[in-house]
């Protein structure tokens, strides 16, 4: 029997609100500034929720071209922003490796939706027509129905010509995605893996439909603090957008090249729930079971977990669930761990934000700081942990659970280390 | 515009929002029944809040919903509003 | 050692046919479901044909607590794996949640549900969007419903590579099971026949836009000028062969080897990864070009994807070398929903010792295939190997192999 294959991340970039950049993304972290503002890429007054958390985005100034900007939806954009960007971070020359050894995913929730709502409108006639027109279609429209496309924009970006994908869990997505990309380099299927995700949800269409379960914030009268994981005044979460990318590789290859090595992604699990496809169960057993199966894919116990990325969307029911879960698996340990929510600070990209917060996870690692949940001044008493509140603090930190859950039901877990550690 | 709401008027559109569970009879005595009991959830009642809010021109409070736990609690919160918008 | 991973129930919803029995019967009886669009009027396109699902009443199917809340193709994906489950002999309530799961493709989600959701928020105002569409037209709504009706507890996933997507998916249940899950529920369904689809879909300008339903899908034919959209597709129900067989399950066969690539972007020189796809497909399984019995091929109608499979399957497989088959002449193509649909025929194909058909072309000389054309053809199948290629150069391919 062959040691198993071990996976490594040895490139990054994140595209977030307030941060775009690895660099500005942590600094923004790690001084616990907030980037939520009120919504400005079109007039929220009808809206019950009015903030959100933008990115100040110029793909021009990204180096794409004025065809990939019309053909791309922004979240696609960002995509093949961030990739590129990952793939000049990690130093690895892709064109001397065989393209098929090479692969792609691409986590996304919701995938081309603001170009898709912008199309719509257009052929609608503003919503008149039943029988839409073709006549005013964009020639691109394809590619917004099936964001499939965003993986192969990603894979002509970087040259991969190996398994791509897009992978679309909801709210899971980031961290399916970086999971399933594992997956394909532990059993062969490639060596290197450019994984990631991305969504920009923030269109009239992702307001109201979120408007409609009250799942997002009305708070839009103090737009910088209205995300508040754990607190006991939050009452909803704040819509985000964003991207977080990472190239991949055989832990032994990245080694030989001599590669910076931010983290090992040693273990990875999802469950369901199998109740509800927008409600959570208080106990957080599927949530615990995907962490309990992620801990022993990663061999490790609970009490090694130095730092939780927690899923700290700000809403009631997931504040109190993902306290559960991390009980249930860690113990008294749990109480002794500080898992701090990063939402609180860039918003809920939806399947954007999984991959995003492991590349907090990895620069907490990397910097052994551990970041803030902001705005938290009065924890609900129901949740009951140590949630970093508001200033970021230094901590040694040598392995992270990040932890994400999602409409669909979908909850996951990711555990990053240091592939030095030694293996129980 | 009407301006009273009545447990016809919710069934109506508890079926048209939510369908009704396999082993509830909506035309059973159900005014005092928690809507949990009759099968609906927060998410079935966050929809037929949207369609009586749309459909009588009125606006629930976010804790009506929730707080109102029987037939007769939401029909009394709308009616409350009905009178409330006609009395305006 | 990997352990083998097997098919044991078969859920169909197909343009031919609904159920395993109406399908498999219109399908070897070469029996098309394309006809003209039914369910909007198309006379304002420049496509009108489409392959629809023939008779299917949600309502006589699925509970009314379910139906506001879900979109025809969720609702088509439920029937689908209750029948797989049926057809599986599973009853997921004796079997421990955590040891099912759900991985399903897609490519376009609930899109009629979304084109109701955006014309209510454009025509009318945000407060007119439904609360169910937050998820209703998302792209993990079918995984999502499945595991919740089922009681799915275990790994669950989605996948979108366009037609590519429907063997993805399936090879991701395979890797699931291999690591020790004993059930995954797999497949896709499509369904965006309804008019904000359909203009997204002529947008690929890939839509034949022939009027004759016999005329209008001709892959591999002289006069292949686009493909015929449809709805529908396959849910497999794949377990651990050893726990299907200590349960004495009745088994279609092995899923035994899969590959994928992308093709290069154009103008980088490099070939299409089609045939390095196929190739990676059949080093997975073990088997050489010379086991493979049949293939269901991918079957675009565009002469220029037409060129490219048939090279690569003649490269792989010699001239002549492989009887090929595209049922899907019969349906339309199903975009996710299109292999897991062509996995059901293969399996049906190997219990039958039946090939189906490809209907209604007249193939060009050129490309040099063996098209098991217009009656079905006789044969023992033993192994088979199911192509599907996805907009934007997605190529997965699948081998599947009568149970050892």
């Amino acid at each position: 029997m062959t040691t198993p294959r071990r996976v490594v991340i040895t490139g990054m970039e994140v595209l977030a609100p307030g941060g775009i950049g690895t660099k500005n993304f942590w600094s923004l972290l790690s001084e616990g500034r907030t980037a939520t503002r009120g919504i400005t890429f079109f007039d929220p007054t009808p809206f019950r929720s009015r903030v959100a958390a933008e990115i100040d985005f110029d793909p021009y100034e990204h180096g794409l071209s004025p065809q990939e900007v019309r053909r791309m939806d922004r979240a696609g954009q960002f995509a093949v922003v961030a990739s590129r960007g990952a793939v000049a971070d990690s130093g690895l020359e892709l064109a001397g490796l065989d393209p098929y050894r090479v692969g792609v995913t691409v986590g996304s929730a919701v995938g081309a939706t603001m170009g898709l709502d912008e199309e719509y409108r257009v052929v609608s006639d503003g919503g008149r027509l039943d029988l839409v027109d073709h006549e005013y279609a964009a020639p691109h429209l394809y590619n917004h129905l099936v964001p499939s496309s965003f993986a192969a924009e990603v894979a002509w970006a970087v040259g991969a010509e190996g398994p791509s994908t897009v992978v679309s869990t909801g709210c899971t997505s980031g961290i399916d995605s970086v999971g399933y990309a594992v997956e394909l380099i532990r059993e062969g299927s490639a060596d290197v893996m450019i994984a990631g995700s991305s969504d920009a949800p923030i269109s009239p269409i992702t307001m109201a439909c979120f408007d409609a379960i009250k799942a997002t914030t009305n708070r839009y009268d103090e737009p910088e603090t209205a995300s508040r994981p754990f607190d006991n005044s939050r009452n909803g979460f704040v819509l985000g957008e964003g991207t977080a990318f990472f190239v991949l590789e055989e832990l032994e290859s990245a080694v030989k090249r001599g590669a910076h090595i931010y983290a090992e992604i040693a273990g990875y699990a999802t469950r369901s729930n199998a109740y509800h496809m927008t409600g959570l169960r208080p106990d957080g057993a599927e949530m615990a079971e995907a962490i309990r199966v992620a801990l022993d894919e990663a061999r490790m116990n609970g009490d090694e977990i130095d730092y939780i990325n927690a899923h700290g969307s700000g809403t009631k029911q997931n504040d109190r669930h993902e306290t559960a879960a991390v009980k249930r698996i860690l113990g008294d340990h749990a109480y002794r761990t500080p898992m701090s929510s990063i939402k609180s600070m860039v918003g809920h990209s939806l399947g954007a934000i999984g991959s995003i917060e492991i590349a907090a996870s990895a620069l907490a690692m990397e910097y052994n700081v551990v970041p803030p949940t902001a705005n938290l001044h009065t924890p609900d008493p129901e949740c009951d942990l140590d949630y970093v509140p508001l200033t970021a603090r230094d901590r040694k930190t040598d392995a992270v659970l990040s932890v994400g859950s999602g409409f669909g039901g979908f909850q996951s877990a990711v555990v990053l280390a240091r592939p030095e550690r030694k293996l129980a | 515009m009407a301006t009273t709401f009545t447990l016809e008027d919710l069934k109506r559109i508890l079926l048209e929002a939510a369908g009704a569970d396999e082993g509830v009879d909506l035309d059973g005595d159900i005014l005092d029944t928690e809507f949990e009991v009759l099968g609906y959830e927060s998410l079935a009642l966050l929809e037929t809040g949207g369609r009586i809010e749309r459909e009588y021109g009125i606006s629930l409070d976010d804790d009506a919903l929730t707080d109102a736990t029987t037939p007769r609690a939401l029909i009394d919160v709308v009616n409350a509003q009905l009178s409330s918008a006609s009395a305006a | 050692m990997t352990s083998s991973v097997v098919v044991t129930g078969l859920g169909v919803a197909s343009p031919n046919g609904l159920g395993i029995q109406d399908y498999w019967a219109a399908t070897v009886g070469g029996k098309s479901g394309i006809g003209r669009i039914t369910r909007f009027d198309p006379s304002s396109y420049p496509a009108k044909l489409a392959g629809e699902v023939p008779g299917f009443v949600a309502e006589d199917l699925l509970p009314s607590r379910l139906l506001p809340q879900t979109d025809r193709v969720t609702r088509l994906a439920l029937v689908a794996a209750d029948w797989a489950l049926a057809d599986a002999g599973i009853t997921p309530a004796e079997l421990p949640e955590f040891d099912m799961g759900v991985v399903t493709a897609s490519a376009a989600g609930g899109f009629e549900f979304g084109q109701g959701e955006l014309q209510a928020l454009w025509s009318k105002g945000s407060q007119y969007v439904s609360a169910y569409q937050s998820f209703a037209w998302f792209y993990a709504v079918n995984s999502g419903q499945i595991s919740i009706r089922n009681g799915m507890k275990g790994p669950s996933g989605v996948v979108v590579s366009d037609q590519a997507g429907g063997l993805d998916a399936v090879a991701q249940a395979r890797r699931q099971i291999r690591k020790g899950t004993s059930l995954i529920v797999s497949g896709a369904i499509d369904a965006s026949v309804c008019p904000w689809g359909w203009v997204a879909q002529l947008a690929s300008d890939r839509l034949s836009t022939s009027e004759e339903p016999t005329r209008a899908y001709l892959p591999f034919d002289r006069e292949a000028a686009g493909y015929v959209p449809g709805e529908g597709g396959a849910i497999l129900i794949m377990e651990d062969a050893e726990a299907a067989r200590a349960r004495g399950a009745r088994i279609y066969g092995e899923v035994s080897g899969y590959g994928s690539t992308i093709d290069p972007k154009a103008g980088s020189g490099r070939p299409p990864g089609l045939r390095k796809a196929i190739e990676l497909a059949l080093a997975d399984a073990g088997v050489a070009p010379g086991d493979v019995d049949v293939v269901f091929a991918d079957a675009a109608a565009d002469p220029e994807l037409d060129r490219q499979e048939a090279e690569a399957l003649n490269a792989v497989f010699g001239t002549r070398g492989v009887a090929v088959t595209a049922p899907k002449t019969m349906t339309g193509r199903l975009y996710s929903g299109a292999a897991p649909l062509d996995l059901a025929a293969a399996f049906l194909a190997i219990k039958d010792g039946v090939i189906p058909p490809t209907v209604h072309i007249d193939p060009a000389a050129e490309y040099d295939l063996d098209l098991v054309l217009g009656e079905p053809r006789t044969a023992e199948v033993r192994t088979a190997l199911v192509v599907a290629r996805g907009y934007g150069g997605f190529n997965s391919a699948v081998v599947v192999r009568a149970a050892a």
